[in-house]
């Protein structure tokens, strides 16, 4: 296992390489002199000269490339232009908040697709498994930004039961404080903010999941090993949950950690709806702000966090999986 | 003949093709469906709910919802098909090289997939078009550049199996150039899966491009586009919802009807699925 790590180790250094020369090569896409452009018409001279001194745009390119992998090995991600702080901890600052989101919205993905996937595997081709593989189609069809916008209409205005906008306090201050005083309202706040965003990110990434269960149960169901326990009488149930689940949940595994790569992408606009002020919000408002590097450090964070959730899932399947890490 | 028939006993492909079918000639006979400019406003008609003479209402110009639409499609479509040609052109060139060259070739351009692969896909397209600008045409390049590594992928997995076919390694043998060799006796092999690709790829740029008009990075007004209409609505979502509700409709079921084509396409073609 420990070689399998190392070589999964090894193998993330030129994609990490990859990830920052891409991040690096978005400010150069950018047509003209990417400093004027940022500054607007209205920069004099001298305000132009200074942001190409502070991004480096007068070395060659390979100097500004090295510069920039050196300073993102010390997580220094340069200064903001619109807000004058440094990138790294503005994005610090927003991370929390996306990964808050994405992780609830993975949670909520399982809590549908799971009995959903199981239940159409278990009931094929009945009106269930029709019902299940219907909201599985429209949750891949439908645009993550629609659902979030239906969400409004109906539980925000409609029925006033969700706040449409902003965040509460972070999860974890709600928990401290529902331990410390006994008081679910710091919590119970948190979670009615959570909600309308996390659903709707949540609905998008448990179709595909649903997808998968129930292929793979499908498969596993039909397995000799389920047969014979099916002829020795073990009850259906425990047929189900105890070995057919446990032996489909492999390739489960490999899509949910695809999945919240989905989540983080979705993210970007369902912060964007909610006024969530995460990584997405972040972005998109440096976007119509010109400020590049915080795009560039956006960029680069978030695909950190993905290939570090990867290697995660691969390492996860291998502990599970002996043979992948014979393999 | 035969063929056909599997194509047309198929659910899924026959209601994704009838789909597809019908936004594609919505598209086309848009000026023939609607008595409407797409782009005149009229502020005397401002939002105007769905009645007899607007059938979808009108949004926040005066102008028909319906015929924004219909002519929305005509982008949406576009850019798909253009958004994929390009993706699809990219990647079928390098997953062909990767597979039929193999070695550090086939390392190094699989490598570069997996670095594509480590962004969430809409977020470097975001970045891209952020970088290049807004407008139809970044929009089509930067779509083309984050989507080609599916293509890539598919096209390599089928070429390592198809070059170890006899009548590659004759082609070989008999001293064919390897132009000769990837274009003729490969490429035709590789195609059924590339139309599944392409296919459900199409789905995918549809609302990759609603997304980015949606956070005003796409299409820009007055170009009639489904992301920005449904953008605009969330302004109007306490008087006018329908400014929101249709617009996504008609993504979805656009979305949906290359989602089911696809899907069927793959039940097709993959022997796999077929035993």
């Amino acid at each position: 296992m420990k070689k399998y790590i190392l070589r999964r180790l090894l193998q993330l250094i030129p994609v990490l390489l990859g990830i920052a020369v891409i991040s690096f090569l978005l400010l150069h896409m950018i047509p003209g002199d990417p400093a004027t452009v940022l500054l607007g018409q209205e920069a004099t001279p001298e305000e132009i000269e200074r942001l190409q001194e502070n991004l480096g745009l007068n070395d060659p390119l390979p100097v500004q490339l090295f510069n920039y992998l050196g300073s993102i090995v010390t997580f220094d991600l340069g200064t903001s232009i619109f807000r004058g702080e440094e990138v790294s901890t503005i994005i610090l600052t927003a991370l929390p908040a996306t990964i808050e989101l994405a992780v609830c919205s993975l949670l909520i993905s399982l809590i549908i697709a799971v009995p959903l996937g199981i239940i159409a595997a278990v009931r094929q081709n009945t009106f269930l498994d029709y019902f299940s593989m219907f909201f599985a189609q429209l949750g891949i069809s439908m645009p993550v930004f629609w659902l979030g916008v239906l969400l409004i209409m109906g539980f925000s205005v409609h029925l006033g039961w969700f706040p449409s906008f902003g965040r509460g306090e972070p999860l974890t201050e709600g928990f401290i404080h529902l331990f410390t005083t006994g008081s679910f309202s710091v919590l119970f706040a948190s979670l009615k903010h959570l909600f309308l965003p996390a659903l709707s990110l949540g609905v998008m990434g448990s179709a595909m999941i649903t997808r998968m269960i129930r292929s793979t149960m499908i498969e596993v169901l039909d397995m000799d090993y389920i047969r014979t326990m099916r002829a020795g009488g073990t009850i259906e149930f425990l047929i189900v949950m105890k070995y057919a689940f446990r032996n489909a949940l492999l390739p489960v595994i490999t899509i949910v950690g695809l999945q919240f790569g989905n989540l983080l992408g979705g993210a970007i606009v369902t912060e964007t709806i909610f006024g969530w002020p995460g990584l997405g919000s972040l972005v998109i408002s440096s976007i119509s702000q010109r400020d590049f590097p915080i795009v560039q450090g956006v960029v680069l964070t978030i695909a950190l966090l993905f290939a570090l959730v990867n290697l995660i899932v691969d390492l996860l399947y291998a502990r599970i999986n002996p043979k992948i890490r014979h393999n | 003949m035969k063929q056909l028939k599997r194509y047309v006993k198929n659910k899924s492909v026959v209601i994704g093709f009838t789909i597809i079918s019908l936004v594609i000639l919505a598209a086309i006979f848009a000026p023939y469906l609607t008595p409407y400019d797409p782009t005149e406003m009229d502020m005397s008609k401002r939002l105007i709910s769905p009645n007899s003479e607007h059938l979808l209402g009108t949004d926040e110009f005066g102008r028909d919802l319906l015929t924004r639409l219909l002519y929305g499609a005509r982008v949406s479509l576009f850019v798909g098909f253009i958004s994929v040609s390009v993706a699809m052109t990219i990647g079928v060139l390098l997953g062909l090289i990767s597979g039929y060259y193999g070695k550090w070739v086939d390392t190094i351009i699989m490598r570069i997939v997996d670095i594509f692969l480590s962004f969430p896909v809409i977020l470097l397209a975001i970045a891209l078009v952020a970088a290049l600008g807004p407008g139809l045409g970044n929009v089509v390049i930067a779509l083309g550049l984050v989507y080609w590594t599916n293509y890539a992928r598919v096209v390599r997995s089928t070429v390592l199996a198809v070059k170890e076919e006899e009548y590659v390694q004759a082609a070989i043998t008999m001293g064919a150039s390897n132009l000769r060799i990837i274009f003729k006796y490969i490429l035709p092999n590789v195609t059924a899966p590339i139309i599944v690709v392409a296919t459900l790829g199409l789905g995918v740029a549809i609302v990759a491009e609603a997304t980015l008009s949606f956070l005003g990075l796409g299409i820009q007004p007055p170009e009639p586009s489904w992301g920005w209409t449904l953008s605009v609505g969330l302004d109007f979502i306490r008087n006018a919802p329908y400014l929101s509700v249709f617009p996504g409709i008609a993504i979805m079921i656009t979305v949906l009807g290359f989602n089911l084509l696809g899907d069927g396409l793959r039940d097709i073609t993959d022997p796999k699925l077929n035993k």
